[in-house]
């Protein structure tokens, strides 16, 4: 039973470490454009690192057929798209100041996070 | 005389366009860059081609087609897919197509789940024995556990790979919740299958029937909101089949038909009764009505001659009209309204903001609850402890729903929104969305407002020997460079009595009061009150004159020569038709109406107090309409302003929601909270019905979101057994999970049945 207590807690660490503390290497985009895949469940690649003040445009290419995966949102900067299946839908980000600008699914389920330097 | 573009003509019309991008396939290594690169740049007429290797991306520029580059790159040895981005009817077009594939996929996923789950489970509650107890068990139970395994891979596949994605990029999606909650499931069953004797007999118990089932339930639901979520964007799919496929172009004397992708700035393009404009113009020749309901909400046909605006997606009623190109592809109205319909669609209002911070935490939490509820289920559990524990942990993760958390406020204000849009009101945001339906105070600037905003010269009062006709002359004069709604009243007066302009020196705009000048050596001022004061003219003479105007509701513009008052030019400005009815509606709903207007006193009372409204605040400059708003804020009221767009900006910013009127072809809608896109005052009294059937909406969906999972997943860990002795079921778990996303997406459809009118 002592076991299993210390495995319980050693799992709800893991998870803590896991998907919460742990941090993400992230992709450094240094083109004007860029792609990005939404296949089954996730973008690739998530934590995108651009540079400050130049517009990117990034291409999105679903893959992935689940309707979870049809919108990407970039909240902060005010950006929706519609991801056509298997066709690229292409988004251009103004330039940006430095800063962290988050972009999910509409449920919030797929997420990934552009850092701005 | 009339033919299609050719394949020939496409080909040269996309030679035009000279950048190019290409996905390559194939290209496994960095040497291969070169080789690409060499095939593409050896093709006639291309100018460079670079390829990005990490993106396996290369682009193009030259007058080549696609297919030339595509060639080039097979005949290297690699494979080539255009990447040409889709436009707004093809993504809608291709997102109808792969939904209705990934319906029937989601569909046959549940046949085959539930048609192994329900027989499992009528056998369960038939024989109330699914335990693991001799030999032949154990094999029959194996064949059953193999099968169970080939319902995971056939109808979960997606929730297994989506999950072990998420997990490689550290975050934790539904399918995470729903893979663990299975997969538990599964190998506890078949290690109880496999390996009786390390599991107490108690707890000799396999969950195949719940594994299939939840799979299959949540197939189910995923279908049903797949279907539900199709008619969520059905504004946006209007607006965009609005957009005609083709137009006819006159290029080197013949007509032809184009894509409208093709169609540049500055072509000449011939639209026939019956057909639809194809992007924006000013027509060049011709007459006819245009049919503009379906962007204004307009229903009146408006009439169309030379020099007139047309916009893309109307309907050309009765004429033929040529009509030369101004505005194409992203920048016609039409794309502009959609876009900005697009983005409010997905823009959050604060109320979900609290959803959204919980979403982002949702799914880890919930691993570690169901962790926490084995162990002490393990720790403090009656016998067979395992089973329990099991059991409390897989109900944890499958009643568990993000969905409908996540979906509660998007789907509700896309519905909204585009139910907005249909009624011809443009909201810039979710913000504006919700704050509007809170407006307890709209304050309404009068001209072009309330009143249509096209005033006529009704009376010219000659206060000395000046004849009428030199009056108006000189006042036209004046008034010849200003766009001020009343100087183009005169203007257009002396225009049709045939008045030829004086020259005039020395001229002098004074905002707010009105504009002083020479004209052969005499000091001209023409404007209102506090400009005749200012400039120190006895106006008192003519004061009974001008109460009688201004209780006619008709503003006194005074005309003074050499610092005499020597006329009197009374402008009235007609009253829309709707707008008694409209601010009666707002007052209906408790609204209290305010106006704001420069005009002086008495004119303000007379149009205030015959469109029913008791406050107004007369004689303000335009600067000074942000501060009547301040000063209602002051008084805790949440204000909305309504004015033209331009000179009341400053108002309309300070404003909680300020809306602009306009006719929805103006580029600046974008920087009103709300355009309404038809003149009619009615569009602010939907706007706001619209926005609380909206946040009334998401209420209920939030709170039937969180009333779920704060209940289902306590209940689902065991907290009613020690005082009932209940433990949720798991099938019954993952039936609830699947339908509370259904649940809110259905109940946010609802609000397409909402009539803004009838409130």
């Amino acid at each position: 039973m002592l076991l299993m207590n210390v495995m319980g807690l050693g799992l709800i660490g893991l998870i803590i470490w896991w998907f919460w503390l742990y941090k993400p290497a992230t992709t450094v985009v240094d083109n004007t454009s860029f792609i990005v895949t939404v296949d089954n469940g996730v973008y690739e690649p998530a934590h995108i690192k651009l540079t400050a003040h130049q517009p990117v445009t990034l291409r999105f290419i679903r893959k992935d057929a689940s309707p979870c995966a049809e919108m990407v949102l970039f909240p902060d900067l005010e950006i929706s798209e519609a991801l056509p299946l298997n066709k690229p839908a292409e988004i251009k980000l103004p330039p940006l100041k430095s800063g962290e600008y988050s972009f999910h699914c509409q449920m919030q389920m797929y997420r990934g996070v552009l850092i701005v330097e | 005389m009339e033919r299609s573009i050719s394949n020939k003509e496409k080909s040269v019309v996309q030679c035009e366009l000279s950048q190019h991008q290409l996905l390559i396939e194939g290209a496994g290594c960095a040497s291969c860059v070169g080789k690409i690169e060499n095939a593409l740049k050896q093709v006639p007429g291309v100018q460079q081609a670079t390829m990005n290797f990490a993106q396996r991306m290369v682009e193009v520029s030259g007058s080549v087609t696609d297919t030339q580059l595509i060639n080039a790159v097979e005949q290297a040895g690699y494979r080539a897919q255009v990447m040409n981005t889709a436009t707004e009817q093809e993504v809608l077009e291709e997102k109808s197509k792969a939904d209705v594939e990934h319906y029937k996929q989601l569909i046959r996923n549940m046949t085959v789940a539930l048609g192994l789950g329900v027989p499992l489970m009528i056998y369960g509650l038939w024989t109330g024995d699914m335990s693991v107890s001799s030999t032949l068990e154990q094999i029959a139970w194996l064949i059953v556990g193999l099968l169970t395994l080939a319902v995971m891979v056939y109808s979960g596949k997606h929730f297994y790979l989506g999950a072990w994605k998420s997990l490689q990029h550290h975050s934790a999606t539904m399918d995470t919740l729903i893979a663990l909650g299975t997969g538990a499931a599964w190998l506890y069953s078949m290690v109880v299958v496999l390996l009786p004797s390390s599991v107490p007999e108690m707890a000799s118990h396999v969950y195949f029937e719940a594994t299939t089932m939840i799979i299959g339930l949540i197939n189910l639901g995923l279908a049903l909101e797949l279907r539900a979520r199709g008619k969520t964007s059905e504004a946006i799919k209007r607006l965009v089949g609005l957009q005609p496929k083709t137009a006819r172009v006159i290029r080197n004397d013949k007509e032809i038909d184009i894509p409208i992708e093709y169609v540049q700035l500055n072509d000449i393009i011939r639209v026939r009764p019956g057909e639809k404009i194809p992007v924006d113009g000013v027509v060049k020749e011709g007459n006819t009505t245009v049919d503009e309901s379906m962007l204004s909400g307009e229903p009146m046909p408006v009439e169309k001659g030379i020099g007139d605006e047309v916009v893309g997606g109307t309907l050309n009623k009765h004429g033929t009209v040529l009509f030369i190109t101004t505005r194409v592809g992203k920048d016609t109205a039409l794309a502009h309204i959609i876009s900005m319909v697009k983005r409010a669609q997905n823009s959050k209002p604060p109320i979900g903001r609290l959803a959204d911070v919980i979403s982002a935490y949702f799914v880890p939490t919930v691993m570690i609850i169901s962790v926490l509820s084995a162990l002490v289920w393990l720790n403090f559990g009656p016998d067979p402890v395992l089973a329990f524990a099991l059991v409390s942990a897989m109900t944890v993760l499958i009643i568990a729903c993000p969905c409908a958390l996540g979906l509660a406020t998007p789907m509700s204000v896309m519905v909204g929104v585009g139910k907005a849009a249909e009624a011809g009101v443009l909201m810039r945001n979710g913000e504006a969305l919700q704050t509007a339906s809170k407006i307890t105070t709209m304050m309404l600037d009068k001209t072009g407002t309330i009143t249509q905003g096209a005033p006529k010269v009704t009376d010219i009062i000659a206060l000395n020997d000046m004849s009428e006709e030199t009056i108006l002359q000189l006042a036209a004069s004046l008034e010849s460079g200003s766009e001020h709604p009343l100087a183009v009243a005169i203007m257009e007066t002396a225009t049709e009595r045939n008045l030829s302009l004086k020259k005039i020196d020395a001229f002098k705009a004074i905002t707010g009061h009105g504009v002083e000048a020479s004209c052969n050596n005499n000091q001209l001022l023409l404007g209102n009150e506090k400009l005749m004061r200012a400039k120190n003219v006895n106006i008192d003479a003519v004061k009974d004159q001008v109460d009688t105007l201004a209780s006619e509701a008709k503003t006194a513009i005074y005309f003074a020569v050499n610092e005499n008052i020597s006329a009197i030019l009374a402008v009235a400005d007609p009253i829309k038709e709707d707008a008694i009815s409209a601010i009666q509606r707002l007052q209906k709903n408790n609204i209290r109406v305010v106006m704001v207007t420069g005009d002086n006193q008495a004119t303000a009372a007379a149009v205030a107090e015959k469109v029913g409204i008791s406050e107004f605040f007369a004689e303000v400059l335009p600067e000074e309409k942000a501060e009547k708003v301040a000063f209602l804020q002051q008084q805790g009221e949440i204000v909305g302003m309504t004015g033209d767009g331009i000179n009341d900006a400053p108002a309309l910013a300070r404003a909680h929601v300020g809306f602009a009127i306009g006719t929805g072809t103006d580029v600046a809608i974008e920087s009103a909270d709300v355009t309404l896109m038809r003149g009619s005052l009615h569009g602010l009294a939907d706007a706001i019905a619209i926005s609380k059937a909206t946040l009334k909406n998401i209420k209920q969906n939030l709170l039937g979101a969180f009333i779920y999972n704060i209940a289902g997943i306590p209940v689902a860990a065991g907290v009613l057994y020690p005082l009932w002795g209940m433990l949720l079921n798991p099938v019954i778990a993952g039936a609830a999970m699947a339908f509370s996303s259904v649940t809110v997406v259905t109940n946010a459809n609802r609000l397409r049945l909402f009539k803004a009118q009838d409130n």
